[in-house]
């Protein structure tokens, strides 16, 4: 067994037989030439061929990779017929009067090394590109047909490196994965790889000549590790995880763009929950209907200070159009209790839990929460942004909340910027916010149960204390009747409900909710489609 | 002869593509046009040697426009830098 680090560039698992692509490094003979013209004539053919060749790559990349990453190879017949280029190569058979296929050649090198001695990463990169329109330029010249991988059953390509016409030209079925020596994430056969969706490690430190053809690996695109002759435990782990993302791809593939409804006609959002302005990769690629719940402390934790009403609207602003017009429902600042930042200043507490957090901060300190305020109304122009309270616990809060709120929304006027007024809701998560649902439900536009702190509250349990866990019942009856109340006092005001605490991603109680008649669930990216399935499958009336 | 001067945005410079829109669209016009990163200048029709000069996120360039229709080339040519880098 031998095991190799390099960079992931695209993530999945893949076990399978090394297909070693060593360099077609084309050689090329140095000829004396009489005829100087006959050569530049050679030169203009190979062109015209390689011309419509790169069309047709073109149209294939197009289909299978999307215009944006096709248009590379546009790139490369403008680099072909580039003036410099082309002329270095004339004077060259003219001056020295040498075959085409050795200028070519030279002057590639040339040029290729010109960009590989550049600063800048991206540039560098540009090498191989370089290399492949003079290879291609010598092929047509030596009336090579461009060399076709021959590959009968599905291999993992093993090579130094990839052109991007090569990385096209593969036959995407037999193809397991991708492990290169070089190459950035920059490189053509990186951005390709992702965008069909193949397991792909580059930069790993390998010596191709050591490597036998057929030897069996294993390739890890998210650890960015590759493993040769791996040993029968370390197998059986990958043939899992295989088998894990497969079953994955086909629900994705079953249930992407499919309604979240169940048997008899009951629909139910399934929303996903939110950390991180990058995760809505995520949510897209689950296909969430919305996010549930955007935790906007990743703005808060880990800095020195506050972040800008500049920097949050930035934030939000991206979120929203990121989600073209699906619902983004943000939170406010959620800080306090277990999270934690110096700049906060709120000092030791003796019950964290039961002290100062969440909305509390943001009451006491109106310089803290105005400016989130103001970020949250301007990016609600962008888009379906919904904003959420958390820590309710009084109906003056909320009073409070909205007092605040038309302070904002007349100093925006006063100072001309442009928003507009979100949906407001408030996350149920204390008792209390349970038991004045009813008079609540009639303040806001929606609810959000937060089944981990409802839980710790009922329960009279804290959360982080792992001594406890066996009183830790998250199916406590007590939880599951609140879930229902609320949802009833919702319903008779005529306001939705969803879930977004880890309840909501609790298949075993799903069934459950939907009878109660909740609305909305909101769970991490990954459960989406898992839930959407069960729920598909499920019928509510008896 | 019109000239102006423009600090790239795009986190990738004048990268590939763009680099190969802009050899396209300089085409469209009868001037030369000469793009200059500190003391190094290239045409703007010849991509290669564009790409080589590296110009990088934060460079400022300048770009001058010579010929007949320098009016509406720099119009054009602001235009593309500004929508495009």
């Amino acid at each position: 067994m031998r095991e190799f680090n390099g960079k992931s560039v695209c993530h999945g698992t893949a076990y399978g037989r090394a297909f070693v692509v060593k360099k077609a490094d084309v050689s090329v003979e140095r000829k004396k030439i009489e005829d100087i013209e006959y050569e530049i004539k050679r030169i203009e053919y190979a062109k015209e061929k390689a011309s419509r060749d790169l069309e047709q790559l073109y149209k294939k990349a197009v289909k299978e990779v999307g215009e944006a990453n096709a248009a590379i190879f546009q790139i490369h017949e403008m680099l072909m017929e580039d003036a410099d280029f082309l002329e270095a190569i004339y004077r060259m058979i003219r001056t020295e009067r040498v075959n085409a296929e050795y200028a070519v050649a030279v002057i590639g090198n040339y040029f290729s090394n010109m960009f590989a001695g550049m600063e800048d990463d991206y540039m560098k990169a540009r090498e191989i590109d370089i290399k492949d329109i003079s290879n291609r330029l010598v092929r047509n010249l030596q009336g090579y047909e461009s060399k076709e991988f021959a590959m009968k059953d599905p291999v993992i390509i093993v090579a130094e490196d990839l052109t991007p016409s090569e990385t096209v030209q593969l036959d995407k079925e037999k193809i397991l994965a991708f492990v290169t020596v070089h190459g950035s994430t920059n490189s053509h056969t990186a951005i390709l790889a992702r965008m069909m969706n193949i397991p792909a490690v580059i930069g790993v430190p390998l010596e191709l000549d050591t490597i036998q053809p057929d030897t069996l690996l294993i390739v890890d695109g998210s650890e960015g590790k590759v493993i040769f002759d791996p040993a029968e435990d370390v197998r059986r782990q990958a043939e899992e995880k295989i088998r894990q993302e497969k079953e994955r791809l086909q629900l994705l593939q079953m249930q992407k763009g499919q309604e979240n409804i169940t048997l008899d006609g009951r629909k139910i959002n399934i929303y996903a929950n939110i950390g991180n302005v990058s995760d809505v990769r995520y949510v897209l690629e689950n296909d969430a209907g919305g996010i549930g719940l955007f935790r906007s402390e990743f703005l808060y934790l880990g800095k020195k200070d506050f972040p800008t009403e500049e920097e949050q609207f930035n934030a939000y602003r991206q979120v929203v159009q990121m989600m073209a017009g699906k619902p983004v429902i943000i939170r406010t600042l959620d800080l306090g209790a277990d999270k934690q930042v110096d700049y906060l200043k709120i000092g030791c507490e003796e019950n964290p839990a039961l002290g100062c957090r969440a909305i509390r901060i943001c009451l006491k300190r109106p310089d803290i929460f105005k400016p989130q305020l103001r970020a949250l109304l301007r990016a609600a122009a962008y888009g379906n942004l919904y904003i959420m309270y958390p820590m309710i616990t009084s109906v003056e809060e909320v009073k409070r909340i909205y007092e605040i709120i038309e302070e904002v929304k007349a100093e925006l006027d006063k100072e001309e910027i442009s928003y507009k007024m979100p949906k407001q809701g408030i996350m149920i998560e204390t008792p209390a916010a349970v038991m004045i649902s009813d008079e609540l439900a009639k303040m806001v536009d929606f609810f959000s149960i937060g089944t981990n702190d409802l839980t710790q509250y009922t329960l009279a349990l804290d959360r982080q204390n792992e001594s406890l866990d066996e009183f830790y019942n998250t199916h406590h009856t007590a939880v599951l009747k609140m879930v229902q109340i609320v949802t009833e006092n919702a319903h008779k005001e005529g306001i939705w409900v969803g879930i977004c605490g880890e309840l909501g991603a609790d298949m075993s109680l799903t069934e459950k909710f939907v009878k109660m008649g909740i609305d909305e669930i909101s769970v991490v990216p990954s459960m989406v489609l898992k839930l959407r399935k069960q729920i598909r499958e499920m019928r509510i009336e008896s | 002869m019109k000239k102006f001067d423009y600090t790239i945005q795009d986190n990738c410079g004048i990268h590939a593509r763009p680099a190969g829109m802009l050899v396209k669209e300089a085409g469209k016009f009868e001037s030369k046009i000469t793009i200059w990163k500190e003391d190094r200048f290239v045409d703007v029709s010849k991509l290669i040697a564009l790409m080589g000069l590296g110009v990088k996120k934060g460079d400022t360039v300048t770009v001058e426009i010579d010929g007949s229709d320098e009016e509406k080339a720099a119009e054009a040519l602001e235009k593309f830098f500004k929508e495009n880098l």
